[in-house]
């Protein structure tokens, strides 16, 4: 879980391109969107892929997306119970 | 000051190949939007109005060409055709040619298509459709995403204006692809049901593909019957988001401000609004809040998007010449697909087809990277007068 | 009726490594793509703007080229600055329509990317450049086989023959493969080099 949490700040500085930000600096339960690290609906979007290649999960409905994505602990335990890869 | 005319036009769509077709269709609340189950285009089903290739193909060979053209070209060649010989102009270098499309010939990316990839460029289809009318001018081509087609008769318009050209040839089109629905669908935009704009249960988008064509001009000679003066147009970014649109609908609001201020006319001056309704939940949204701080909550309004879907680059261009026939017809056309208000703010969303005498009405697009466009259209009454 | 004439209050380039602004070299770099190039543009200039970094290579050319440009001319904030967006280029999004189509052409790994997907359009960069100046301004994008300083002349003062906006951000601004050239200058009713075609290139 510890490792799938790194994983996943590692991912998401990658895949959207948040160049001023280190993997140390985004704590586990930090606010993903609004005040935290500033994501907007296009990184909501890229994630949903993300889930999709990384880990096998498919998300129909772009709403649920905004509970998984709340912070890199929710998402990590949304991915441990539900990846298929 | 010059008057602009809005005046011979055609569409080329899945609900037919000329004007009059097509707008008796959607007269008839008849919609081109179909269920398309091929995934070499988009690996789930969708719904899309997707234009017939064998009537396509057959009417294409009326024309005698010479060369090889993509399916895009032939749709926009086939359009201009019929606009070109109805002007009866000389195609000499008073005369314009403005093209409008988000992504032309996208499909020659594609590793099947039987075209060389530089054929995606945009230029390429701006010198194809100038060598096959023999136009003198070199084609302008705006890709202004999905405002582009409203947008080109305002290009067109500034140019009559500037004094650079006497008449301009407008055309606009755009497919249904694998590019664009794989994008779309990445949006989750798509919606999996006939589109439902402005209306509560509406789920997204479907995408559309068409032609569409219209002559600018400042002469009275020989306009068609359906004939607008362009009264104002006014184009405004939302400075706020390049996919989302904004919340107030600043650029929206901007947009019609500026079109109604060169247009000089009031808000009880507009009959009714063709509006851009592309049924996603915020698009919908914005455009209620704009309109209703513009005091337009209760003009009539209408969105085509369900007789035609999202055609993108035409839509807009494809959409004011049905809004010409409607004031030619003084007849309001039903937006299709809308049942319930689905709107934070009200909207006159118009219920059925009626009988009204027109004479003004209002055009709006809206688009990525945060575009807006808005133009005010005036029948001209006495066309068989103005003509002479 | 006589034109009103207009003038060009300044103009940048940024090509071959360089950013140059009223002819005057600013910076040069030594990056082995653009990619690399732009990024060092960024540092250099001192945006600060972490949305840059999400950007494609057409926006962030266009991006930075009306930085350099804007930035001299201290748009107040707070205040509506109508100055309008004029662009046009050869290549289209086509640098960006190519990543997206790499990313749908094998079905076992289809997966396009929304990120990438909204860079399919040209006119997005003058989105990103709308919003970072605050500009609720006319925008367009138009496409031309080569430089055409006759249509962005007759453009941009058609927009100010009608008041459409004060001032016009106009210029080229075009990314293909490891290509790149832009080129803006900003047009307006005060004084200045006096507004032609042959001023336009000239300076091009």
């Amino acid at each position: 879980m510890g490792d799938l949490k790194e994983e996943l700040k590692g991912k998401i500085i990658e895949q959207l391109n948040l160049e001023d930000i280190t993997v140390a600096e985004i704590a586990d339960d930090d606010p993903l969107f609004g005040d935290g690290l500033g994501l907007d609906s296009i990184d909501a979007l890229e994630l949903i892929v993300m889930l999709d290649k990384d880990y096998g999960i498919r998300l129909s409905d772009p709403k649920e997306g905004r509970k998984i994505f709340e912070s890199v602990e929710i998402m990590a335990k949304y991915i441990e119970e539900h990846r298929t890869k | 000051m010059t008057k602009i005319y809005v005046s011979h036009n055609n569409i080329v769509s899945c609900l037919g190949l000329d004007s009059e077709t097509v707008v008796n269709a959607v007269r008839d609340e008849l919609s081109g939007l179909g269920l398309v189950e091929d995934a070499a285009l988009l690996p789930v089903p969708f719904y899309a109005s997707v234009l017939d290739r064998e009537k396509l193909t057959v009417a294409f060979h009326n024309l005698n060409p010479k060369k090889n053209y993509t399916r895009l070209e032939r749709m926009m060649i086939l359009s201009l055709d019929e606009v070109v010989k109805a002007s009866k102009l000389p195609l000499n270098d008073r005369v314009g040619l403005v093209i409008a499309t988000t992504k032309g010939n996208i499909d020659a990316l594609e590793g099947a298509s039987p075209f060389p990839r530089e054929r995606a460029y945009l230029a390429q289809l701006g010198m194809v459709l100038k060598d096959f009318f023999g136009f003198q001018n070199e084609a302008i081509v705006l890709s202004n995403a999905c405002v582009s087609g409203i947008l080109a008769i305002s290009v067109a318009k500034r140019y009559i204006r500037r004094g650079v050209y006497d008449h301009v040839f407008v055309v606009g089109g755009d497919l249904v692809t694998k590019f664009i629905l794989s994008g779309f669908n990445s949006f989750q935009a798509l919606s999996t049901m006939p589109c439902k704009p402005y209306d509560e249960g509406r789920s997204g988008i479907n995408i559309g593909e068409a032609a569409a064509s219209v002559l600018v001009t400042s002469s009275k000679e020989n306009l068609a019957e359906q004939s607008v003066e362009v009264l104002g147009e006014g184009t405004c970014n939302d400075a706020n988001h390049i996919s989302g649109p904004s919340r107030s609908g600043e650029g929206l609001y901007r947009s019609v401000h500026s079109a109604m201020q060169e247009a000089r006319i009031d808000v009880k001056d507009i009959d009714f609004i063709s509006a851009h309704g592309t049924a996603t939940v915020f698009n919908d949204e914005m455009e209620a809040i704009a309109f209703n701080r513009l005091g337009l909550g209760r003009t009539p309004l209408n969105s085509l998007k369900g007789y035609f879907g999202h055609t993108l680059g035409a839509s807009g261009l494809l959409e004011t010449v049905i809004g010409m026939h409607s004031l030619h017809q003084n007849t309001l056309f039903r937006s299709l697909g809308y049942e319930t208000r689905g709107t934070s703010q009200p909207l006159n969303v118009i219920h059925r087809t009626t009988p009204r005498e027109l004479n003004v009405f209002l055009k709006t697009a809206s688009g990525f990277g945060g575009c807006n466009t808005s133009a005010v259209f005036k029948r001209v009454k006495d066309w068989n007068k103005e003509r002479r | 009726m006589k034109k009103p004439t207009y003038h060009i209050k300044s103009y940048c380039h940024i090509r071959e490594n360089t950013v140059s602004l009223n002819g005057v070299e600013l910076f040069v770099g030594n990056g082995p793509n653009f990619p690399v190039f732009i990024k060092s543009v960024y540092k250099k200039f001192k945006v600060d703007y972490p949305k840059f970094f999400k950007m494609d290579n057409l926006s962030k050319l266009a991006f930075m080229a009306a930085e350099v440009l804007l930035t001299k001319e201290n748009l107040g904030s707070g205040v509506d600055n109508n100055i309008a967006l004029v662009f046009a280029n050869r290549a289209s999004s086509l640098d960006t329509d190519r990543k997206h189509g790499a990313s749908i052409e094998d079905d076992n790994s289809y997966y396009p990317s929304p990120a990438v997907f909204v860079y399919t359009l040209p006119n997005i960069c003058l989105g990103e450049i709308s919003i970072k100046h605050k500009l609720f301004s006319e925008n367009s994008f138009f496409i031309f086989d080569g430089f055409n300083a006759e249509h962005l002349f007759h453009y941009s003062s058609s927009l100010l023959d009608l008041n459409k906006a004060e001032e016009v951000l106009c210029g080229w601004v075009d990314l293909d493969e490891n290509n790149y050239e832009a080129f803006l200058y900003l047009v307006s009713k005060d004084v200045g080099t006096k507004y032609s075609v042959k001023a336009i290139n000239s300076l091009y």
